[in-house]
């Protein structure tokens, strides 16, 4: 008895913790676009940052 | 034909270009070249890519299959004041933004190219692209680069920009969306929640729960779903209450009737603790419907995505002549009366009469005519078409929307519109669902309170079981969710599928009318036949690198490899042909009557075939007819089988076409149509008009590429964009196949028949599930528990038919991730070994 009172709020807790972390994260457009970002994670140079690209020899 | 005796062998073993992995027109082989090209455009970028360090491009084993087609605007007017005060931003830090939609990206690998542009350009900081919408967010320094010379730069390599005109919509759909994500997110973690303390209460019935552990989990359900309710579930209460005033019956009716008496009922036999308290129904209800809500909503969406690119098409600024000097003004400040100035290469921005000069329009665009057009003072020209060979004045007669080819666009959109009453017909449908199950419930009760038994306490309970148990949550989802995995298998094989009742539409067979220009043929002047010696071909060769017409592409484009001397005193006459001297020898290439005019004798006759299918250009050497060559438009290697493929189904084919009806009736016979399924000549209105008459005795399937073909592909049950198609046409298509070729035709009508099947299993499933269940409930013989488990079962039935129905057929394994690759690019040495 005296454990559920204090385990179900604690789990209360951490699902408005995460349920907060979500909201902001779709209120900030992560989802926004969910097919681009996996395609470039596809690719191997990470997005320039002022470096050319590898020159890997071709094989 | 030759071209439809290539068989699969003999093509594999063809040259492919470097860039783009097409096959490489036998003409344009050039013997001993470790790299080879389809066109000069492919060999313009391939070179761009390597001098700039961008060839990690061809490593990623996904090429584009595409020809690069560089428009060769100047975009100056990208750098204009007025186009930064409309489209561009300024950041802090002074760089400036803004957003390009492009043309052209369909794949990952285009994804890649974008990205890394900023490598190749000093100055450009970012360029991030949205694959799925073809949008790209540009940020630049102002200090180091103009954004014309990026435009430029994406133009060269196949990527033609045009500015992003729907950024206000797109703001407000965005916050939509992101507001349903939310409702979505906070609805599942409280189903969760409060799954988790009904099993917990449920378990205890069967073992041993002290009451006030029962009373504790029941009081926190309680206070869990109070927030599902009324933030996440707030939009079925007003769904309700919008059908309502509108005196209509629309589905939200009885699933806001179900969750506020659930709920109402749960809260008093909580604080009264006694009875079932529905919490859990409730809360997974919200989640479930929302679920199914948002998939029907992300399928409607990429139409829609689509139809944001009509509005970039047309050309957004023209030079106007004011005082004799020429200035940029924005297309929508383009009066009736004002002179446009048209250099060659100029897209025009409205329609007008032309007033001085001569030249040929390439109107393929708007009416499908493959052929240019001659225009001179007086003719008409139409806003969208595109001038090819030398310098027009044009008096404005129409702009903005009064133009011809606003009209069409305008026309393409309402066709969108009116396709939205597929929506509503389901919706009408659960409108019936709604009066059965709430004349059902009104039953139920009054049984139990007046009937035999006489048990007015349990009477609403049963009541609220069969509302909350004929909750059309199967029913929601089975359609959606059989559409959104079907759509998403179909994307994996490169048919871009925008909404479900295409789907519906090309299952139940009907009538396919096939464009010609483009769709049925490869779209492209190309050299057919030469009848001449070897030793004119540099000559000719010379001459046409000083122009920019069809006819000059096609040879320079089948004799790319020759080596061609100097020409001088080069002119050209528009509609008729060019002449000039290269090295000692007088030169004249063109139409016969401008060739003959340069002929010392006249008596050169027209023997070179039948000149109705193929475009004659004769070659005259110093007086003497040397030459014939016939021009043309292939037919595509697989349209024959095909066809006869769809025949075979069941459908009828026709061929509609605003090209010349001699070429289309000859492409007809070779294709096997009969004379009346062929149809020539036809500008948009009249296709627009063939569409809807046939649209009105059955299902109408039109496949188009032009922008000739957008208003009749959105007048059709259901209009298909073949690839390498203008994008406006693209986006009023129901479906896009991605990968050259008609044989996806019929992959689509097999998938979508599949797909159909799944859905209606799906259905029946949710019908059978909610008739036990409303027996079950109105006999009395269901307890919350059952409920319970006969609820998330009937929606998870329902996923996992649609999960494992078959519908289309994802692509053979082995080409790993590459998404729309042909196998046969990997075997050819472009895929990546990793």
């Amino acid at each position: 008895m005296s454990a559920l009172l204090i385990v179900v709020p604690l789990a209360l807790l951490v699902v408005g913790a995460a349920v907060a972390a979500y909201l902001w994260a779709a209120r900030d457009g992560q989802f926004d676009d969910l097919t681009t970002p996996a395609v470039r994670a596809l690719h191997d140079d990470p997005p320039p940052a002022g470096t050319a690209p590898g020159d890997e020899a071709e094989d | 034909m030759t071209v439809l005796e290539i068989d699969r062998t003999t093509a594999a073993a063809e040259q492919e270009c470097a860039h783009c992995g097409l096959a490489v027109p036998a003409g344009l082989v050039r013997a001993g070249e470790a790299f080879q090209f389809c066109c000069a455009g492919c060999h313009a970028a391939w070179d761009v890519l390597h001098d700039r360090g961008l060839e990690g491009y061809y490593r990623l084993g996904e090429l584009r299959r595409e020809r690069v087609r560089v428009s060769g605007e100047s975009f100056e007017e990208y750098d204009h004041p007025a186009f930064h005060a409309l489209h561009v931003k300024t950041l802090p830090g002074g760089l400036k933004e803004t957003r390009f939609q492009l043309e052209g990206i369909h794949c990952a690998s285009c994804v890649w190219l974008v990205e890394r542009v900023p490598l190749a350009i000093p100055g450009l900081v970012r360029a991030e692209t949205d694959m799925t919408r073809a949008l790209a967010r540009i940020t630049w320094d102002p200090a180091q680069v103009r954004l014309s010379e990026v435009a430029r730069f994406l133009d060269r390599i196949g990527y033609r920009s045009h500015p992003f005109r729907g950024a206000g919509a797109d703001a407000v759909r965005r916050a939509d969306e992101r507001a349903m994500l939310a409702r979505i997110g906070v609805a599942g973690a409280i189903a969760g929640n409060v799954m988790m303390f009904a099993t917990a209460i449920y378990s205890g019935w069967f073992g041993h729960m002290a009451h006030a552990d029962e009373r504790y989990l029941r009081w926190m359900s309680l206070v869990l779903t109070t927030p599902a309710v009324l933030f996440p579930g707030r939009v079925f209460f007003r769904g309700a209450w919008a059908a309502l005033r509108m005196r209509t019956l629309h589905m939200d009716v009885p699933i806001a009737l179900a969750l506020a008496i659930g709920y109402a009922r749960g809260a008093v036999n909580t604080v009264t603790d006694r009875g079932p308290i529905y919490f859990d129904g409730v809360a997974m209800l919200i989640f479930l419907l929302l679920v199914g809500r948002f998939l029907q909503q992300r399928a409607q969406r990429s139409a829609a995505d689509a139809a944001e690119f009509l509005h970039a098409l047309s050309p957004a600024h023209a030079r106007v002549i004011e005082d004799g000097r020429e200035r940029v003004l924005p297309a929508a400040a383009l009066l009736p009366g004002m002179r446009l100035s048209l250099r060659p290469g100029d897209t025009v921005a409205a329609d007008g009469v032309v007033t001085g000069g001569r030249s040929e329009m390439d109107v393929a665009w708007l009416t499908g005519e493959s052929r240019p057009a001659v225009v001179s003072e007086g003719d008409p020209v139409w806003a969208g078409t595109t001038n090819r060979s030398s310098p027009l004045t044009v008096r404005v007669t129409g702009s903005g929307e009064a133009t011809r080819l606003a009209r069409m666009l305008a026309e393409v959109e309402r066709g969108g519109r009116r396709r939205a009453p597929v929506v509503a017909t389901a919706d009408r449908l659960a409108g019936g669902f709604v009066a059965v199950v709430l004349v059902l419930a009104s039953l139920t009760w009054a049984y139990w309170t007046f009937g035999p038994q006489r048990m007015p306490a349990s009477a609403l309970d049963h009541a609220i079981a069969l509302l909350i148990v004929t909750c059309p949550c199967a029913l929601a989802l089975a359609t959606p969710l059989a559409v959104s995995v079907a759509i998403g298998r179909a994307a994996r094989s490169a048919l871009l599928i925008k909404g479900g009742d295409a789907l519906e539409s090309l299952a139940r067979g009907g009538t396919l009318y096939l464009d010609k220009t483009g769709t049925v043929t490869e779209g492209r002047t190309s050299l057919e036949r030469w009848d001449g010696p070897d030793w004119a071909r540099p000559l000719v060769l010379a001459l046409e690198h000083h122009a920019s017409h069809p006819v000059a592409d096609g040879f320079r484009a089948a004799w790319d490899g020759l080596e061609a001397p100097e020409a001088r005193e080069v002119t050209m006459t528009p509609g008729g042909g060019i002449a000039g001297v290269v090295g000692e020898r007088r030169v004249a290439v063109g139409s016969p009557g401008f060739v003959r005019a340069h002929l010392e004798s006249q008596d050169a006759s027209d023997d070179g075939g039948d000149t109705r299918v193929l475009t004659p250009v004769w070659v005259a050497v110093d007086g003497r007819l040397v030459a014939r060559a016939g021009f043309g438009d292939r037919v595509r290697a697989d349209a024959r089988t095909a066809i006869d493929a769809m025949r075979a189904r069941g459908w009828r084919v026709a061929l509609l076409s605003g090209d010349h009806p001699d070429l289309v009736a000859h492409v007809g016979r070779e294709l096997g149509f009969a004379a009346e399924d062929v149809e020539g000549g036809a500008g948009p209105e009249r296709k627009c008009q063939v569409i809807e008459a046939a649209a009105a005795c059955g299902t109408v399937v039109m496949a188009g590429d032009g922008i000739n073909d957008a208003a009749a592909i959105a007048r059709a049950t259901v209009g298909i964009g073949v690839r390498g198609g203008a994008e406006a046409c693209l986006a009023a298509a129901d479906v896009f196949v991605a990968r050259p070729g008609l044989a996806a035709l019929e992959e689509l009508v097999a998938g979508s028949e599949r797909t159909l099947g799944v859905i209606r299993r799906n259905i029946a499933f949710s019908l059978v599930y909610n008739t036990v269940g409303a027996v079950l409930a109105m006999s009395g013989r269901i307890d919350p528990l059952l409920a319970a488990i006969l609820m998330p079962l009937s929606s998870l039935t329902v996923v996992l038919a649609s999960w494992h129905g078959r519908t289309f057929d994802t692509p053979r394994s082995g080409t790993g991730r590459g998404r729309r690759l042909d196998p046969s690019a990997v075997s050819a040495g472009h895929g990546r070994a990793t």
